[in-house]
């Protein structure tokens, strides 16, 4: 009997359901689970208030990110409500046996950079955090999305969750990027022709020459924002990309269990003929560097272009002027020009090692305008010290700039990097949310080369006006 | 964490025809910082709620007091962005018990679903009539049935039913959660784990 065409979803998707429940969802078994100090201490919690145990606690891996400092970081943490989740992150983990890299640790860093960097992320598995960047995973070829708390308390006791399984989107990008163009500006692209809600309720696997030529670090940044078209996840099928980053790393299978595992992972893939619910094909061509002008990711366009009417973008008006009014633009503005303030490099989007070696290709022999302040915030400690090794410290100091220490930082503004009101900041971050960097701060969400690009100009410029 | 059974709720409703209402707006991200589940209700919609100066904002409809009740009407595309279930428990410790939209961010639906807020997906066009029998009169009462799935505007007795899988459906009108289903299986998913690649 031969076998129905599968996608790689179904098939990651269909081999972690322990029970599925007629008109209900599927109790979905969980093979990798990270934690971080804001949304577990209340999982923990409820364990304790229900008498329950840490099911697998080997399963489960702690970082401390979002409320972390950037600077000091051997100095007590001064705000005492993020020393206090921080310390309830250790002490839970200490509890119930759980791996667990605070604040000090070499291996700390942001959950979606030390997990891959550290070979925790595989293809194939199941993963989950209370954090809807989790998405990143999906690079692996893994099927991983973000929960809520309640679901943290369910995998914690049972290693499951309850989830309806989602529809599936297919996602192709073909032909060839152009220059100055990253993998930031390919998801930014795609969300703004989707809009933020245009993938609520799917799945997204992405497919075509664009992602089989992107590096592991630029298909975690698209990954990383499919959750800013509402999708759950995305995931793309693993290849030869993929197991040359894996092979070698701390926690990646070796010797006889990499040969199994690799066997296992080449099967990872959409079988020619499996159907998807909803696919979109896109042009290479059709991408320049985006720019975003709004207060939602899907509020994107590219950098050379105006800022569209309502009436173009549609929906409602009113919440379109109320957009544009917070960030004090006006339609058929242009992009170019804009005087900005801040410039954030950094996050789980773009806080990796070739995102700072984009960044510094732009800056090196270039100086820091004087108007910007910016914050270069590496992802993990693993990336400070390769930024460090390879010059590119060097290349930052000379131009003015300082690097500051890992974290999530002024992504989500929970420690002490805000953005002011009023101030507009470039971000290589993932959301532009009316007040997510500060309350009050204007987001303009792009790439590290545009973020570069803003940072020796103090306004918005066209990296491509800037490249060799 | 157990929550109160939801059955029939009838109340009046408030409005906020705002499309694409994320997390950041719902909760922003520096009132995260609790390690206990209390007090978040006084913290919802922080930004549009307060000024700077922590003075309410008069022209927010949470500080209007013609509007109150258990039931928050908002436009399509609710609870996007962030998974914090921090903004559920914002909604719920307020006092909504329900929340109406067009269209709602999925992370969003299933953590309301999980500590008993029931969301209600409507159609755009019956979304509108909410707002205008809201808008004409702040007392107009809604009905929320869980068990006939329907929606009813009092005043004019229009009437909309609305999806939810029966299996949340049992659980909201029991006051049940996934926990106690997962800890009754755990042998189960014993067996499962054993046989698990990773």
């Amino acid at each position: 009997m031969s076998q129905q065409p599968a996608t790689l979803f179904d098939k990651v998707w269909d081999a972690h359901v322990v029970r599925k429940i007629e008109d209900g969802p599927d109790v979905f078994f969980i093979d990798r689970h990270f934690i971080h100090e804001v949304t577990s201490p209340v999982a923990f919690l409820g364990l304790e208030n229900r008498k329950l145990q840490v099911m697998f606690p080997n399963k489960t891996f702690a970082t401390a990110d979002h409320n972390t400092p950037t600077i000091n970081q051997h100095l007590p943490v001064q705000d005492p409500l993020s020393a206090n989740q921080l310390k309830a992150l250790e002490t839970n983990s200490a509890k119930y046996g759980i791996s667990h890299w605070g604040l000090g640790n070499p291996k700390n860093g942001i959950v979606h950079v030390v997990g891959p960097e550290n070979g925790i992320t595989l293809p194939g598995m199941t993963i989950v955090c209370g954090d809807s960047h989790t998405s990143t995973h999906g690079a692996f070829g893994a099927i991983a999305f973000g929960i809520g708390t309640s679901e943290v308390e369910m995998v914690l006791s049972s290693q499951c969750i309850m989830q309806p399984k989602p529809k599936k989107m297919l996602i192709n990008v073909d032909g060839k990027i152009g220059k100055g163009v990253t993998p930031k500006d390919v998801v930014l692209y795609i969300i703004a022709q989707l809009t933020a809600a245009g993938a609520t309720g799917y799945f997204i696997e992405y497919a075509g020459q664009v992602f089989r030529e992107m590096s592991m670090e630029g298909r975690m940044t698209v990954c990383n924002m499919s959750i800013e078209m509402g999708a759950r996840g995305g995931m793309i099928a693993p290849d030869e990309t993929t197991f040359a980053y894996i092979k070698g790393r701390e926690k990646a299978p070796q010797g006889e269990a990499w040969d199994t595992a690799l066997a296992y992972w080449k099967t990872l893939k959409t079988d020619e003929g499996a159907a998807f619910d909803v696919v979109y094909n896109y042009d290479a061509a059709d991408i320049e560097p985006q720019i975003t002008y709004g207060t939602n990711p899907g509020m994107g366009i590219g950098i050379s272009q105006r800022i569209p009417t309502a009436e173009v973008v549609g929906g409602s008006k009113a919440s379109y002027e109320k957009s544009l009014e917070y960030m004090g633009f006006h339609e058929n503005d242009a992009m170019i020009g804009k005087k900005i303030d801040y410039v954030f490099i950094g996050s789980c989007t773009n806080g990796r090692i070739e995102d700072f070696r984009a960044f510094a290709s732009i800056v090196k022999g270039r100086k820091k305008a004087d108007n910007v302040t910016a914050w270069i915030v590496p992802g993990s400690h693993i990336v400070e010290a390769q930024i460090r090794e390879e010059g590119i410290y060097d290349i930052l100091t000379e131009a003015g700039f300082q690097l500051r220490q890992p974290g999530c930082s002024a992504c989500l503004a929970m420690n002490d990097d805000k953005i002011p009101a009023g101030k507009y900041a470039v971000s290589t971050s993932n959301r532009n949310f009316e007040g997510r960097q500060g309350p009050g701060a204007r987001t303009l969400l792009a790439s590290p080369l545009v973020a570069a690009a803003a940072a020796v100009t103090g306004v918005v410029t066209d990296p491509r006006d800037l490249i060799a | 964490m157990a929550y109160d059974k939801f059955t029939v709720l009838t109340s009046t409703a408030v409005p906020l025809p705002i499309e694409n209402v994320d997390t950041d707006q719902i909760i922003p991200a520096r009132f995260l910082k609790a390690t206990e589940r209390k007090g978040f209700g006084d913290n919802l919609f922080r930004d549009w709620r307060y000024n700077n100066d922590n003075t309410p904002k008069q022209d927010f409809v949470l500080n209007n007091p013609i509007y109150s009740g258990k039931i928050l009407v908002a436009g399509k595309n609710f609870g996007s962005g962030s998974s914090r279930e921090h903004a559920a428990w914002a909604v719920y410790d307020y006092g909504f018990r329900c929340v109406v939209s067009s269209f709602f961010a999925d992370i969003f639906k299933n953590n309301s679903l999980n500590i008993g807020i029931l969301p209600v997906q409507v159609s755009p066009a019956f979304l509108d009539k909410i707002f205008r029998a809201v808008e004409a009169d702040p007392k107009a009462e809604i009905t929320v049935n869980l068990e006939q799935q329907s929606i009813t505007i009092a005043a004019t007795g229009e009437s909309e039913s609305f999806d939810i899988n029966s299996y949340k459906k049992h659980n909201l009108m029991n006051g049940y959660d996934d926990i106690d289903y997962l800890q009754a299986m755990k042998d189960e998913i014993r067996v499962f784990a054993d046989k698990s690649k990773y």
